[in-house]
Order: C-alpha cells, then sequence, then structure tokens
C-alpha cells in the first residue's frame, strides 16, 4: 500500500514538466473556444472527455468553419491513430499481470506528452501508480488550464501568452536531448523523422492538403529503419 | 448538429487508439524485429513532433523567439539539467526575444 502511494506521487514527481506544459495549451484553447463562441460546457466537456490538444483545437476550428459532424469525428479519428503505436509500445512495458480494467485506465491517460515521460523512464517494467500518477497530474492541469482559459484568462498579456506556446515542444527536446547525446541509433532516428516530417509537412503546404499523416508516417518510417539498420534494438538505443 | 453528441464521439475515436493496443497486446510476445521498432518509436515521433512544429509554437512569423527558446532548451537539456528548468528556460529564452522584438 505505501509502496503503491510511493511510486504514484513519483509519477506526479515525473508528470510535473508534462503538467506546467499544459496550462498555457489549455489556457488558449480556453480563449479561443470562448472567442468563437463555443458554449462553455461544451468546452469543459472536451477537456473532460476527449482530453487531446490537437482534436480539441481542430475540433473547434472545424466546427466554426461549418464542418459536418462526420469530418470533425473522421479527423479526430486520423489525428489520433498515432496513439496507437504508443499505446502498442507502452503495452510492452506494463507487466502482463496488469488487469484489463488497470489498462483501459491507464490508456484515457495516455497522451504525447505522458507517453514520452512514460516510456522514456530507466526501469524496463512500469509501475501501473507510477503511470496513473504521470497522467494524474497531467489530467488535472489540462482540464484546470482549460477553465483558466474559458473564465480568466483574457486579460493576460499577449507577450506572455505566445511566450508559453513553446512549453511543449522545449519538454519534448529536454526528454529527447539527452538519449541523442548517448546513442548514435537515437540521432538517426529522430533526425530522420524531423526530415521526412518536414518535408510532409512543406509538401502540403504547396499543394495544400491536409498533413494529417504526416507525424505518423515520419515516426512510422525511421523507426523502421532504425530497427532494420539496429537490430539489437532497445539495447543499443 | 447536436454538441453534446459531437464531443461523445470524438471522445470515442480518441480513445480506441489509446485503449485497444494497451488492452489486446496484453501477454503477447512480439518478435525481435517488431519490439526493436518499438524501442525506436519514441524518439522518432519526438523528432516528428518536435520539427517543424516548434517553429510555429510562438504564433505564426514569430519564429526568431521561437528558435531562441528552443535554443535554451537545447543547452539546457545538454546540461542534463531538470526537466521542469528545460520548460521554463525554454519559455524565458522566447519571452526575451519577445520582448526586444516588442511583439
Amino acid at each position: 500500500m505505501f509502496k503503491n502511494r510511493l511510486k504514484f506521487f513519483q509519477g506526479v514527481k515525473a508528470g510535473l514538466p508534462v503538467a506546467l506544459g499544459y496550462i498555457p495549451i489549455a489556457v488558449a484553447f480556453g480563449l479561443l473556444s470562448k472567442s468563437l463562441d463555443i458554449p462553455v460546457y461544451i468546452s469543459v466537456l472536451m477537456s473532460l472527455l476527449i482530453y487531446a490538444g490537437a482534436s480539441q483545437f481542430i475540433g473547434v476550428n472545424l466546427l466554426v468553419l461549418g464542418a459536418s459532424f462526420g469530418e470533425i469525428v473522421i479527423t479526430t479519428f486520423l489525428l489520433n491513430l498515432r496513439h496507437f503505436l504508443m499505446t502498442a509500445t507502452l503495452s510492452q512495458r506494463l507487466d502482463g499481470e496488469v488487469s484489463k480494467k488497470w489498462r483501459s485506465l491507464l490508456s484515457f491517460g495516455v497522451t504525447d506528452e505522458t507517453f514520452a515521460v512514460s516510456v522514456l523512464q530507466k526501469e524496463e517494467e512500469l509501475s501501473k501508480y507510477f503511470i496513473l500518477g504521470i497522467n494524474t497530474v497531467a489530467f488535472v492541469s489540462w482540464n484546470v488550464g482549460t477553465w483558466l482559459g474559458l473564465f480568466f484568462a483574457a486579460s493576460l498579456p499577449e507577450v506572455i501568452k505566445v511566450s508559453m506556446g513553446i512549453a511543449l515542444y522545449a519538454m519534448f527536446i529536454g526528454l529527447l536531448i539527452p538519449h541523442i547525446k548517448k546513442s548514435k541509433p537515437v540521432v538517426v532516428v529522430s533526425l530522420l523523422a524531423m526530415v521526412i516530417n518536414s518535408l510532409m509537412y512543406w509538401a502540403s503546404m504547396l499543394w495544400g492538403f491536409s498533413n494529417g499523416w504526416g507525424i505518423i508516417i515520419a515516426t512510422i518510417a525511421s523507426a523502421a529503419v532504425g530497427a532494420s539498420f539496429y537490430s539489437e534494438g532497445k539495447e543499443q538505443v | 448538429m447536436n454538441l453534446t453528441y459531437l464531443v461523445l464521439a470524438m471522445a470515442v475515436v480518441t480513445y480506441i487508439p489509446r485503449m485497444l493496443p494497451l488492452v489486446l497486446l496484453q501477454n503477447v510476445c512480439l518478435p525481435r524485429y517488431i519490439k526493436s521498432f518499438m524501442g525506436f518509436i519514441p524518439y522518432a515521433a519526438l523528432g516528428a513532433l518536435i520539427f517543424p512544429g516548434a517553429l510555429h509554437s510562438t504564433g505564426a512569423g514569430n519564429f526568431e523567439s521561437a528558435i531562441a527558446g528552443c535554443i535554451v532548451s537545447i543547452l539546457l537539456a545538454w546540461w542534463e539539467m531538470n526537466l521542469i528548468f528545460v520548460v521554463v528556460g525554454g519559455i524565458a529564452g522566447a519571452f526575451i526575444v519577445n520582448i526586444l522584438l516588442k511583439i
């Protein structure tokens, strides 16, 4: 019991950078949806039930552009396909004893950010309480940030709001760099993912198609290249 | 359009890709290549998430502050500072350049 609580709070601690990074993004979401005249209860429900930044932003944007119900739901689904990869990866780091109920609960809290913090822990096998701790602190901050954006943030100076936009990227950099220092395969794979994603991003700008698949394709392709050339896998990573 | 139903439908299609692999891959032993592939997924995903998205993170056309924030974060991360400081430092770097350029 005591050990579980300890693991939970270790998770909360590991999740603090995620929570910090979520506040400005969630505030921005609250502000945006308010400025677009989305009913307040809908924005609150979105952060509680959908709990996915990119989906929520695109959802309210599409809504205002007059997109249909089906279009919005399909776009949301495509946007979240990358989580298939992440939760499949995460599943390999959980003890097989962890029940399906626990897995269903933990999976709700998987985001790009909580995933990255979870799987980059040194332990081969992750405690469910630890992951729950990360997910809880991130979820609470996302929802608190949404309320702040809906009710208080309009008065925040523009320069602070804008600068805080970098928070999550700074966190991704903070997670990736220490591994880049230690392993050449990681350098190759992550740089390759950047190159592929940029090519698709700029191609989509040029020819005007949506880049919903960019991150997924870049992730799969570069991880596959990594696995082919550095077949030893995790030990080398 | 009923907005509550829309939120519920979006919640379902967001939850499914999160939940299915975690529940279905319980006790599944994957081949070596796939394990190695999955070992690289976090680094590949981080690379794709960072670039080029970070360039636009401080507002459209405001590359200078985004690049400044990234450089500060990279340095702090290189010196293996705590993640919180990497995040705060990145925000501070972007903030200072934004103040200097008087957006």
